[in-house]
């Protein structure tokens, strides 16, 4: 129990567009049975990382939900435990939280009971795998004050935070959301630092009326602290627009990454719902697709994934979707390069062929009179 | 009071490594499963399980009944397993004589109704509408029934009932069947009740519900009732109706639906992650459980959590239970498959003429081909029909790489 974990899923993302219309990035549905916040809570969980802050805000509803019992992530032990923090009115305070630093400033009490050396603070919108001890032990070989994971990425780098490394992998530079990106290394938005640490510079921070912890900690003190890079070499993928989310989703359907996420130990986890099984009726056409519990399928569906509970009715054809939870699908639809929201109803005879942008469709239509 | 320790021997090689109880069912669950949620989804809360035979699947599967809300700070599940005493170390000899043997569990939450179950059967049933009726009648026991068609009742125990209900005499599968109500082995007993018929029969051998109590209560003039029950009840006992039972769950509308949202059955679940269906294969009529990978051709079959199905094979009628590995270019028919099989390349099995099993005609019939859990089957085997293989089966095992139909294949250890 070498740190407490922190995780900051406050955010709102207009980026994110419909998507974010109804719930927080954190919970959002992701590759059929998971959600995003899953795959931080797992690694914390899986690093022995036993005491857990979640610090909660915008559209939070579907992320209570989906935290409602720790148990899943094996926490809900005697020491530790799962805490989820929305801003509340106290007697010095009736601020919602005005940024990251500020909402873990507002939680400096539990910080300051903690006995964990070190905090690992953790973004929520990460697909990812990672022993956080791998980190704090980087951080300790390093002597540094602050330590970042840093991912290379393919795409477009502008809509992450970049990152220039100096020598010995300390970081010289970072710039959030630059409007040219000089390298394709962001940071994954995860911190390790020593938990004194935070706690002065939260309240320096916030006796300055500053609320920021990218831009009013990390920038502010790059020059002052010693920040350094550790390089994540393995997936990484950070949900920030509806782009990265189609192809984080879709990159479920190559093998390796499969393999990598369902296969290799230590294993994600996530709240268990006790649905049945999947069912296709006769005349289905599965090809080269993801399929989640309780889906019954009768139609074609090519590339794409089925979260859980989704319908699929007779005669209809699904090519490079991602239908979110609990979706029905009537018969005679045709659907193309789209995000269907949770709990759509399509009704029969529709047809949305997205071109070039990815579409969202999210249809309230009555579902028994199909 | 759920008995779960009896073996099922009729299933063959299924229950070599475990209880019948613990059998998969229906892609993603236990045998176990169905009176376990039944209990959950009746409100009844302290459940004890009288474990016996092959424990250890059963056990890790109930842990502390977290997926069946049974992690209760006052009752919840508690797996009872035969235990030595001073001046005596007893088997569970009967189902009665296994309550009997764990009167101070009972007596411990001091209930005044107890209900029996046993832990081999397909239903969703609510309990708590029998307590009624028991309660109701103001009846000492209770015995949950089931209408059977007469050809079938002299399988069973048939109860002959009154206009009230009451039953007034009972026969033990009886040639000639004077009615057609058939006991499911679900009982309500007073708990003072019986407890008393246990004290007084408690010498009697092999203490069975069925042939000691019912007919000890009945004549000391116990008011014993017939509680019939009309939905779905399968005893999936044999090969033959545990691979019908999972058969009919594929169908468009199923007799037994799994997807009803009041009565949902809960199991212990690990394993959290989607399917996958990739661009070769075909799957139709078919359940499939979490994290399957499907490479080749899947008809009419039923696929557990985490089976790998390889490419160009074609399963049909086939039941796959968890973990099994299929590999490339096989060839299944009405193949019933226990968990962790793993099966090589270019293998045949249920082909060939139907021939009757040569050892136990009863148990493997009707063309199904079983492979007990555990077992490997290596590459280019042809395995017939009516046949059971069980252990780690080598290229030596088989004569011209063929297991002919009706044979049987066990190794032993490893």
């Amino acid at each position: 129990m070498k740190a407490l974990g922190i995780i900051l899923a406050g955010g709102n993302n207009m980026r994110m567009g419909a998507l974010a219309k109804t719930r927080a990035i954190a919970a959002i549905p992701v590759a059929g049975t998971y959600r995003c916040i899953d795959f931080a809570l797992s690694n914390m969980t899986n690093s022995d990382i036993r005491k857990v802050a979640v610090l909660t805000q915008y559209n939070a509803k579907s992320l209570d939900d989906h935290l409602r019992s720790s148990k899943w992530w094996n926490f809900g032990r005697k020491k530790g435990g799962l805490y989820v923090f929305s801003p509340t009115l106290t007697a010095n305070n009736s601020w919602w939280y005005k940024g990251t630093a500020d909402a873990m400033w507002q939680n400096i009490d539990w910080l300051k009971q903690s006995h964990e050396p070190y905090v690992v603070i953790a973004s929520c919108n990460g697909i990812y795998k990672l022993n956080f001890n791998k980190v704090i032990d980087y951080h300790i070989e390093k002597d540094a004050d602050i330590t970042i994971v840093c991912s290379e990425i393919q795409e477009d780098a502008r809509r992450y935070g970049v990152v220039k490394f100096g020598e010995d992998g300390r970081i010289t530079e970072l710039l959030e959301k630059p409007v040219v990106a000089e390298s394709n290394t962001v940071s994954c938005g995860i911190y390790v630092m020593r938990r004194r640490l935070l706690i002065s510079l939260l309240e320096e921070s916030a006796a300055e009326d500053k609320f920021d912890f990218v831009n009013d900690i990390i920038i502010r003190y790059m020059r002052t602290k010693k920040i350094y890079g550790y390089m994540l070499n393995s997936f990484w993928n950070g949900i920030t627009n509806i782009e990265t989310y189609y192809n984080t989703n879709m990159a479920f359907l190559q093998p390796e990454i499969r393999k990598f996420f369902f296969e290799t130990e230590p294993r994600i986890f996530t709240r268990i719902e006790d649905r049945p099984p999947a069912k296709y009726n006769q005349n289905t056409h599965v090809k080269n697709s993801l399929v989640s519990v309780d889906c019954i399928v009768n139609g074609e569906v090519v590339n794409s994934l089925l979260f859980k509970g989704v319908y699929v009715g007779e005669n209809t054809s699904i090519k490079d979707c991602i239908i979110m939870n609990d979706v029905f699908i009537g018969d005679n639809v045709h659907l193309e390069r789209c995000i269907v929201e949770s709990h759509s109803t399509i009704l029969s005879g529709t047809s949305y062929l997205g071109e070039g942008e990815i579409q969202i469709i999210a249809e309230e239509n009555s579902r028994y009179d199909v | 009071m759920l008995l779960a320790g009896g073996q099922g021997s009729r299933l063959g090689v299924l229950t070599d490594n475990a209880a019948k109880p613990a059998v998969s069912f229906g892609a993603k669950y236990r045998i176990i499963d169905f009176p376990l949620s039944n209990c959950t989804n009746s409100g009844i809360d302290t459940v004890g399980v009288l474990t016996q035979y092959q424990p250890l699947i059963l056990n890790t599967h109930i842990g502390i009944g977290m997926p069946w809300d049974l992690d209760m700070n006052d009752g919840g599940v508690t797996v009872l397993p035969p235990y030595e005493s001073v001046g005596s170390s007893e088997w569970y000899t009967g189902t009665a004589n296994a309550i009997y043997q764990n009167f101070n569990y009972i007596e411990h939450y001091d209930p005044e109704y107890v209900l029996i179950l046993s832990g081999d059967h397909i239903y969703k049933m609510d309990y708590q509408q029998m307590l009624d009726f028991h309660k109701e009648k103001n009846a000492d026991i209770t015995v949950a029934c089931i209408s059977v068609p007469l050809e079938e009742a002299s399988r069973f125990g048939i109860m002959i009932t009154d206009e009230t209900d009451k039953i007034t005499d009972f026969e033990e599968k009886p040639a000639k069947p004077r009615s057609t109500l058939a006991s499911m082995g679900i009982y309500i007993f007073r708990w003072d009740v019986l407890k008393s018929t246990l004290e007084a029969l408690k010498t009697q051998p092999n203490l069975d519900f069925g042939k000691h109590v019912l007919p000890y209560a009945k004549e000391h003039d116990r008011n014993l009732y017939a509680y019939e029950f009309s939905g779905y009840w399968k005893d999936v006992g044999t090969l033959q109706s545990y691979w019908e039972a999972n058969m009919g769950l594929v169908d468009i509308v199923p007799e037994f639906n799994l997807y009803e949202e009041f009565w949902p059955i809960y199991t212990n679940n690990d394993l959290i992650s989607p399917q996958y269906i990739s661009k070769e294969a075909e799957v139709n009529r078919t359940i499939i459980g979490d994290g399957a990978e499907i490479y080749g051709k899947v008809h009419n079959s039923v696929i557990s959590n985490h089976v790998r199905i390889g490419k160009n094979s074609y399963i049909h009628d086939s039941i796959i239970m968890r973990n099994a590995v299929i590999g490339d270019n096989c060839y299944l028919e009405k193949t019933i498959v226990a968990d962790n099989v793993k099966i090589g390349n270019n293998v045949k099995i249920g082909v060939g003429p139907e021939v009757p099993n040569v050892f136990k005609p009863d148990i493997y019939a009707n063309g199904i081909a079983v492979l007990g859990e555990g077992s490997i089957v290596p590459d280019n085997v042809s395995i017939g029909k009516n046949t059971a293989i069980s252990g780690k089966t080598e290229e030596a095992d088989y004569k011209d790489n063929c297991l002919a139909s009706g044979e049987v294949l066990i190794k032993e250890g490893d």
